[in-house]
């Protein structure tokens, strides 16, 4: 392998685990939510989309990007906690289903309201100019440092979440009601609260994804469903209720569809010809997650890190 | 229901039914006809995921797959029909029986996978392979890719084409009604019974002696030809097909339909269909911000009406 | 009992709510059906669309060849059953004359047989599917903005002149893309050293197939993205580092429409197109200052291509002399496109689309800090698409 093909291919990898560590930024929350809570949200897409508005609206508004991110966070936290406490809470006992269609009335009514507010050509964040420019990380490789921050920042986020959920007493219950929630409920715990907190909490991330994605892709109206899909296909991959699996998942997640893109059409002349490679490359490396998923799945029907006792 | 219920319920349907294209043509209101005619259809193809959804309690995120597999077989049919003068691929009863094959096919297939998986994961892996197949369409670029392409040749049956406003209507009726029929005997027969008794009690239902896997299977295939058959019709009355037939959000558009109107009851599909196009149709003309409104709605079914629509007039219990 | 009487009485009440919303009115002046994206992240461009068409009403003093006109409108939500749904619902209930708009190519597919079956004539102002413009032309069918493929060709002359050798191109992975990148290379001579198409329509980062442009280091890139996507790319490509350092050749990317957005990101960048902001004719001063005057920005081209549409209609209709019975004579006078259009000379071939002008425009500040879009030249002169002679048409 010539030096350049070498380089390119460390900086697809590079992209692979800034997607990756984006898709974790968004599961963690979501795993946590549907493994304890039993509830399919659906509107984490949404929370995620509200988060990139609302940081691209204050970043433009004030020329902070810094504080964008702060406000939008807490903003999202905000947001997601009135939501659950307000509407979301009385879905826990109903059947899936139910919850399915309260939250894609809440993604109809979302994707709206972001339209009313915002407009519909998107709003998009111009990064500080110590940001905005392209690192060398090795001789011949450079990366856009914007990307890169990203990249170490979730990986702290990541950490810290690591010490609340196994150093923490809230962790603790939180691990605990992802493997048997009656007994939590059983053991006096404020259950409400508990829930409250990790929806919260399941927001603030979402919201963090996404002024964090504000720059790279822009907020526009939308934009959270086609990652509400991959984020389901994450925690499905990686095992409902494991902070843990939602983690490996997402940067497999992250590394597949990445390299895919990068190179399955290249891997594809090589074997079929040009011509079946330009018509076929491209679908082809969309599905590769839905593959992946559908191969793990097969093999393991309750994801690679099964965090309930069933 | 009790049978008297059944009865009546049925002679009101059919009876609307038929009363739907006099009262159109009375009142000058065609597209009344027409737009009765797309909430058929997608009713009948509600019907279906009904069987496995709200009788057999799989959430599946798929159907739309099987749907969009008969509207293919007819799209491509009819294009090597008019492009190259292959005149028996525009057949109607040669495109069904591949529909019945294709679909029962890819049932089967799907069905065999993903069955093993319960709850979320079912969902996931369901929602997997109608992406892919979506994909597969939108890279099917002599088929028109994600453009679609236009049906200039209908289905025809010993030289009747299948075109026509009345007769569309009349073939959407038609068919609706056998759907419900055939689910509601199926439902009934023994099959179904344990189908039902699955969702609510699996371990029960293996101790005495069934295999609940197989029932699944079965039902799933079945729901999945009936599909396939909607699509068929969706084809031959949009005279178009396009890749976003198959895509997840189509599954979840039917999914809300079979809950608004309320799950494993007999005609609850329709009235679901009717009342989410309906108020997509009168919403959009109030607010250029009628998703919200839609929106909206839906939330409010869901809160206030856990049994959906039908449910507030059925006496059917359902038992989870 | 009552239970059934219940069903009974909601099953009444949602059939009358569905013949009450296909109830036609009676006819009295010239109607017009818009059908086009007003929801959904592509909606900007149906806006944008809807801005022309009611402007150029606006300006004729809400008549259509001195007769009143009422227009309808209505969202196809990037839905190809919706908007034939629509369709059908304009042509058969609020018995539309004409109708106009259809912003994608696959609403436009599903819906103009609607049209066609029931005789009502249908000016896409956005679409311009190349089925349409040959085997599936069609007399009650006229595209007004122009066959997706004319732009891109017109293009690859412009790279050929430039001295283009080494090209990259990105597109999204539909059929507007491909006919995009297609057109380009039919005519372009270089090297295509890469090509890559990205996920449509979920694809928003475009991280990988931007850094494979940049370890390729070509002569220039070439993208097509619809302003949906514009926003993205072109941010990614500036943190990349590659603003500047390669050459940046698009169509229907930058305009009035993603400009206000990415100006600055854009800056310099090269496009072909039927329209320019700045054409100096009397038409297109008109509309320009007018639009300018009521929304406080640059048109775009869906504006200017729906605004063409509009006066089109007026001079057909003053062609007939407000007899709109005669379809024949209509379809005539629209043919002779006897009006002033905002891209200067226009006239259609005989597959019912334009033959028309190209231009090289460059993304450049504008006074205001804004900015736009000027023209350099013409790239071509009375272009016309490569599928008018598989049109059976006259």
């Amino acid at each position: 392998m010539s030096q350049a093909t070498f380089l390119l291919f460390l900086e697809q990898c590079l992209n692979g685990l800034q997607f990756g560590i984006m898709l974790f930024l968004i599961t963690a929350g979501l795993t946590l939510v549907v493994g304890i809570m039993n509830f399919v949200n659906l509107a984490q897409g949404s929370l995620f989309m509200l988060g990139a508005f609302v940081a691209a609206w204050f970043a433009s508004a004030t020329g902070n990007y810094y504080l964008a991110v702060a406000v939008a966070v807490a903003a999202t936290a905000i947001i997601g906690a009135l939501v659950e406490v307000l509407a979301l809470s009385r879905f826990y006992r109903r059947p899936h289903l139910d919850q399915v269609l309260a939250t894609f009335g809440f993604i109809l009514i979302f994707n709206e309201v972001v339209r009313v507010l915002w407009g519909s050509q998107g709003l998009t964040v111009v990064l500080p100019p110590e940001l905005n420019l392209s690192i060398e990380l090795l001789p011949g490789l450079t990366y856009p440092l914007f990307r890169f921050v990203f990249i170490v920042f979730g990986l702290a986020v990541a950490a810290f979440l690591y010490v609340l959920i196994a150093r923490t007493r809230v962790g603790m219950l939180i691990r605990a009601g992802a493997s048997d929630r009656e007994m939590v409920r059983g053991l006096g715990v404020n259950i409400g609260l508990l829930f409250t907190f990790v929806f919260g909490l399941g927001a603030a991330l979402a919201g963090l994804a996404g002024s964090l994605s504000a720059p790279i892709m822009s907020a526009s109206v939308g934009m959270g469903e086609p990652v509400l899909i991959l984020g389901f296909v994450v925690i499905v991959i990686g095992g409902i209720g494991s902070i843990r699996g939602a983690f490996w998942a997402a940067l497999l997640v992250g590394f597949i569809d990445t390299l895919g893109r990068s190179y399955a059409t290249s891997l594809i002349s090589l074997i079929f010809g040009s011509t079946a490679a330009s018509s076929v490359g491209p679908s082809l490396s969309g599905m590769m997650i839905y593959i992946l998923m559908a191969t793990v799945l097969a093999v393991c029907p309750e994801g690679l890190f099964r965090a309930r006792a069933s | 229901m009790n049978r008297v219920e059944n009865r009546l319920a049925g002679i009101v349907l059919v009876l609307t039914l038929a009363v739907i294209p006099a009262i159109a043509f009375a009142f000058d209101a065609i597209f009344a006809l027409t737009f009765a005619t797309r909430i058929l259809i997608l009713a009948a193809a509600a019907v279906s995921l009904n069987l496995i959804l709200g009788y057999g309690g799989l959430l599946s995120l798929c159907h739309s797959t099987f749907l969009g597999l008969g509207a293919y077989v007819v799209g491509i049919g009819g294009y090597h029909a008019y492009n190259d003068e292959i005149a028996w691929m525009a057949d109607g009863f040669v495109q069904l029986c591949a529909i019945l094959v294709l679909s029962a096919g890819a049932a089967a297939i799907i069905g065999v996978i993903s069955l093993r998986t319960r709850g979320m994961y079912f969902l996931m892996i369901t929602l997997a392979f109608g992406q892919i197949l979506y994909l597969a369409a939108i890279g099917a670029y002599q088929y028109g890719g994600d453009e679609g392409m236009t049906i200039f040749q209908p289905s025809t049956f010993a030289g009747f084409a299948l075109q026509g406003r009345f007769v569309m209507y009349a073939a959407a009726a038609i068919f609706f009604c056998v759907s419900v029929l055939v689910v509601e005997r199926l439902t009934r027969s023994r099959f179904g019974l344990v189908l039902q008794a699955s969702r609510m009690n699996e371990a029960r239902v293996c101790a005495l002696g069934y295999d609940p896997m197989r029932v699944r299977l079965v039902a799933f295939i079945i729901s999945g030809v009936m599909a396939g058959m909607a699509g068929f019709l969706l084809a031959n009355n949009a005279e178009f097909v396009s890749p976003i037939d198959l895509h997840w959000t189509r599954s979840a558009d039917l999914v809300i339909m079979v809950v608004l109107g309320g799950l494993g009851i007999g005609l609850g599909p329709l009235f679901g269909t009717a009342l989410l196009l309906i108020v997509e149709e009168l919403a959009s003309g109030m607010s250029p911000h009628w998703p919200i409104i839609v929106g909206v709605m839906v939330l409010l079914v869901a809160l206030f009406m856990p049994r959906g629509l039908a449910g507030l007039v059925s006496s059917e219990k359902r038992h989870d | 009992m009552i239970k059934k009487t219940l069903l009974t009485c909601l099953g009444s009440a949602l059939g009358a709510l569905m013949i009450s919303s296909a109830v036609a009115a009676p006819p009295t002046e010239i109607r017009l059906g818009l059908v086009t994206t007003l929801t959904t992240s592509a909606a900007a461009g149906g806006e944008a669309t809807k801005e022309g068409i009611e402007l150029a009403i606006e300006q004729l003093g809400s008549k259509i060849g001195g007769i009143p006109v009422t227009l309808f409108v209505e969202d196809d939500a990037l839905n190809p059953a919706l908007g034939k749904q629509k369709t059908e619902k304009l042509i058969l209930q609020d018995r539309v004359d004409f109708l106009v708009g259809y912003n994608y190519s696959n609403v436009l597919l599903a819906a103009y047989k609607a049209a066609v079956d029931n005789q009502t004539f249908l000016l896409s102002t956005n679409a311009g599917p190349g089925v349409l413009a040959g085997k599936h032309c069609n007399p009650w069918f006229f595209a007004i903005r122009d066959q997706t493929e004319q732009a891109p060709r017109v293009m690859g002359d412009e790279l050929n002149r430039k001295g283009v050798k080494r090209l990259y191109t990105m597109a999204p992975n539909y059929v507007a893309g491909k006919e995009m990148v297609g057109g380009l290379l039919s005519h372009f001579n270089g090297e295509v050293i890469g090509q890559d198409y990205t996920k449509w329509p979920d694809q928003l980062d475009f991280s990988s197939e931007i850094a494979k442009i940049k370890s390729a280091a070509p002569d220039a890139a070439y993208v097509f993205y619809p302003p949906a996507h514009a926003l993205q790319f072109v941010s990614q490509f500036q943190q990349a580092g590659l603003k500047g350092k390669i050459p940046l050749y698009s169509n229907y990317t930058f305009d009035g429409l993603t400009l206000p957005q990415l100006g600055a990101l854009a800056d310099g960048s090269l496009l072909t197109m039927f329209w320019s902001v700045d054409l100096d004719n009397e038409a297109n001063r008109r509309f320009v200052d007018a639009f300018k005057k009521k929304h406080g920005r640059e048109p775009s081209n869906f504006a200017a291509s729906a605004y063409d549409a509009i006066m089109l209609i007026d001079s057909a209709v003053r062609g007939v002399d407000g007899e709109m019975s005669d379809k024949d004579k209509l379809r005539e006078a629209l043919e002779a496109a006897n009006f002033q259009s905002v891209r200067g000379k226009f006239r259609f071939g005989t597959n019912h689309f334009p033959i028309q002008d190209f231009y090289l425009l460059q993304v450049v500040p504008a006074d205001d800090g804004t900015f736009t879009t000027k023209t350099l030249s013409v790239a071509a002169t009375e272009n016309s698409d490569t599928y008018v002679n598989d049109c059976q048409m006259k």
